[in-house]
């Protein structure tokens, strides 16, 4: 079942066109990559999604569940099963782990269950629990809370942007392992990433190069822009960092 | 009502269970209006009171070297809904002392109720004093708050305060501490206060920093919704060498609500250094966004945001 569909989707940001007719379509419960150079419109692609102000004056049509999206609030849209996971997450003064992450969550124990989230993403609770999500976190804790506070949230639809960057190896695998199991659940998870790694996690990938999709299959076909990179557009883009192996 | 049920009836009001409070280990008093209902005292600790007609006066004295094991607990409060509560403090920490002190004012069913609190605080050299006031007001913001303070700190002495206003409506408040600590003492205050409807606040925190190396830090942390207003007008003047301070205010405002932060710092020693930092704005957008995607409506994600901020 079509749990998304992109329909030409273009949108204009101080007079530059960033997205130029983008379609696309997400099915229930398949893992699915973004992939594309710096600057490509991935981000753009899951604001106007979210629907995030600044976002919302766009051409074409996002339908969820067979329903446009247009005219909702991103609360409203977050209420239908959308949610982010920010590329920059925000960092909160005084906001404790434990309320952050079961933030939205449909719970009467929260501590439980924000304790569980983290040990899906490989964090002690007894040493998260209690602590602010503020500047004291470090890049990586604070990418892992936010991995941690999509999963208590059980969405039906999960944008990730950018879930490894600033994650080590080995919670890198923890990240791979609660994607699968968001997916086992049901779950959409639209991962947008510049690593080939992250990209073998999903089913079927789309490469966006200047605002368009240029091409979209398997992983294994689409990895290949990481050795061409985007040979097929001449796009004025400067291609993405290419990963380490 | 006896004195026994007025204190179970104040500590109620602010959440605490009395089990916790009414212990052989723990030094309290508790004042209802001018009426001194509860208090048991520990060795370290004597405290004097005079009831008067609109209030009481009493004299805490923290003994020379005197150690507690658990906070001091002091509750004013009054469980009508008018009248007047004038309480004149008077706080000797002699010398070595170490103490803590957890005071709540509680005016839960407040129509027209004034609070007034003038208290006079000596920290002796080498004492170490933390005063935490948490009040407790009803709903209806029938509530006039008037804590003024002036502290004295002696070499070396240490005074942490922290006020906090959260639950409930603030009605008007004028927070004046004046404070002035000799070398090496370290003095922190900390406001917490959350307004809303047609609340009035006012915050006037003076340190003068009179002894070398002497330490200040006034951060003041407000939330205003509604038609609530604010002015904060901090201040710092250092006046010894090396002596250090800082100014914080952190207010958040949303509806029509109107904040005003004025810090004020001044430096008379070539060798101290006092630094500022003063913010007002709405709930960042990010935060505020990142909520919004978990589902939380814009109310419900203001309010996290608040409540950390306060925390
Ligand atoms: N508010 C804006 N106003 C003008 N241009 C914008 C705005 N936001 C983004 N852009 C531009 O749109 C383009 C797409 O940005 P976007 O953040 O979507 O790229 P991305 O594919 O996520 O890149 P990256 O891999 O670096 O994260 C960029 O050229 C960017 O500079
Ligand atoms: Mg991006």
């Amino acid at each position: 079942m079509t749990l998304l569909e992109v329909r030409d989707l273009a949108i204009q940001l101080d007079d530059k066109q960033v997205l130029g007719g983008v379609s696309a379509d997400f099915k229930q419960g398949r893992v699915y990559a973004i992939v594309g150079p710096n600057g490509a419109g991935k981000s753009t692609l899951a604001n106007v999604i979210m629907g995030l102000p600044g976002y919302t004056n766009f051409q074409g049509d996002i339908l969820y569940r067979g329903e446009s999206l247009k005219g909702l609030a991103v609360d409203e849209r977050a209420r239908k099963g959308v949610t982010l996971a920010w590329q920059e997450p925000a960092r909160f003064e005084g906001l404790s782990v434990h309320k952050f992450v079961t933030a939205g969550a449909k719970t009467t124990n929260g501590r439980d269950l924000a304790a569980a989230a983290l040990r899906q993403v490989g964090l002690e609770p007894a040493r998260y629990l209690n602590r602010a999500v503020d500047k004291t976190l470090s890049g990586g804790e604070r990418k892992r809370i936010e991995l941690a506070s999509i999963l208590a949230i059980e969405p039906a639809l999960v944008l990730m942007d950018e879930p490894d960057s600033g994650i080590d190896v080995e919670a890198l695998d923890q990240m791979f392992e609660a994607i699968h199991r968001l997916k086992e659940k049901g779950s959409t998870v639209i991962l947008i990433t510049h690593s080939r790694t992250v990209l073998r996690q999903a089913e079927h990938a789309y490469l966006l190069c200047d605002g368009r999709v240029i091409d979209e299959g398997p992983v294994n076909r689409i990895g290949q822009y990481f050795e061409n990179r985007c040979a097929l557009c001449d796009h004025t883009n400067e291609p993405g960092p290419q990963e380490a192996l | 009502m006896s004195d026994a049920e007025l204190v179970q009836r104040l500590l109620e009001s602010v959440g605490i269970k009395p089990s916790h409070v009414l212990s052989d280990d723990v030094a309290r008093l508790e004042v209802h209006q001018n009426h001194v209902v509860g208090a048991h005292l520990l060795p370290g600790l004597e405290v004097d009171t005079t009831e008067r007609d609109d209030g009481i006066e009493a004299h805490l004295r923290l003994l020379p070297g005197a150690r507690f094991e658990r906070p001091i607990h002091l509750c004013f409060g009054m469980l009508p809904e008018k009248g007047l509560q004038h309480i004149v403090l008077e706080i000797d920490v002699e010398e070595d002392a170490s103490a803590q002190v957890l005071a709540h004012c509680t005016f839960p069913n407040a129509v027209e109720v004034k609070h007034r609190m003038d208290a006079r605080i000596r920290i002796a050299p080498g004492a170490n004093y933390s005063y935490y006031e948490r009040h407790v007001h009803g709903p209806g913001g029938g509530v006039e708050v008037i804590p003024h303070a002036t502290v004295e700190l002696g070499e070396g002495a240490r005074f942490k305060t922290e006020f906090d206003l959260i639950k409930g409506r603030v009605g008007e408040m004028d927070i004046a501490y004046d404070a002035v600590g000799q070398a090496h003492s370290v003095l922190e205050m900390l406001a917490r206060v959350s307004g809303s409807g047609t609340d009035k606040i006012r915050i006037h925190e003076k340190a003068r920093l009179a002894g070398e190396a002497a330490r200040a830090v006034l951060t003041t942390t407000i939330a205003l919704r509604d038609d609530a207003r604010a002015e904060v007008f901090n201040t710092i003047i250092a006046d010894a060498p090396r002596a250090r301070g800082h100014v914080d205010c952190k207010e958040i405002v949303q509806g029509r609500a109107v904040a005003k932060a004025v810090p004020i710092v001044e430096v008379n020693d070539p060798t101290a250094h006092v630094t500022h930092e003063a913010a007002i704005g709405s709930v960042d957008s990010k935060q505020l966004q990142t909520l919004l995607s978990r589902g939380l409506t814009e109310d419900e994600a203001v309010d996290l945001i608040i409540e950390g901020m306060l925390s």
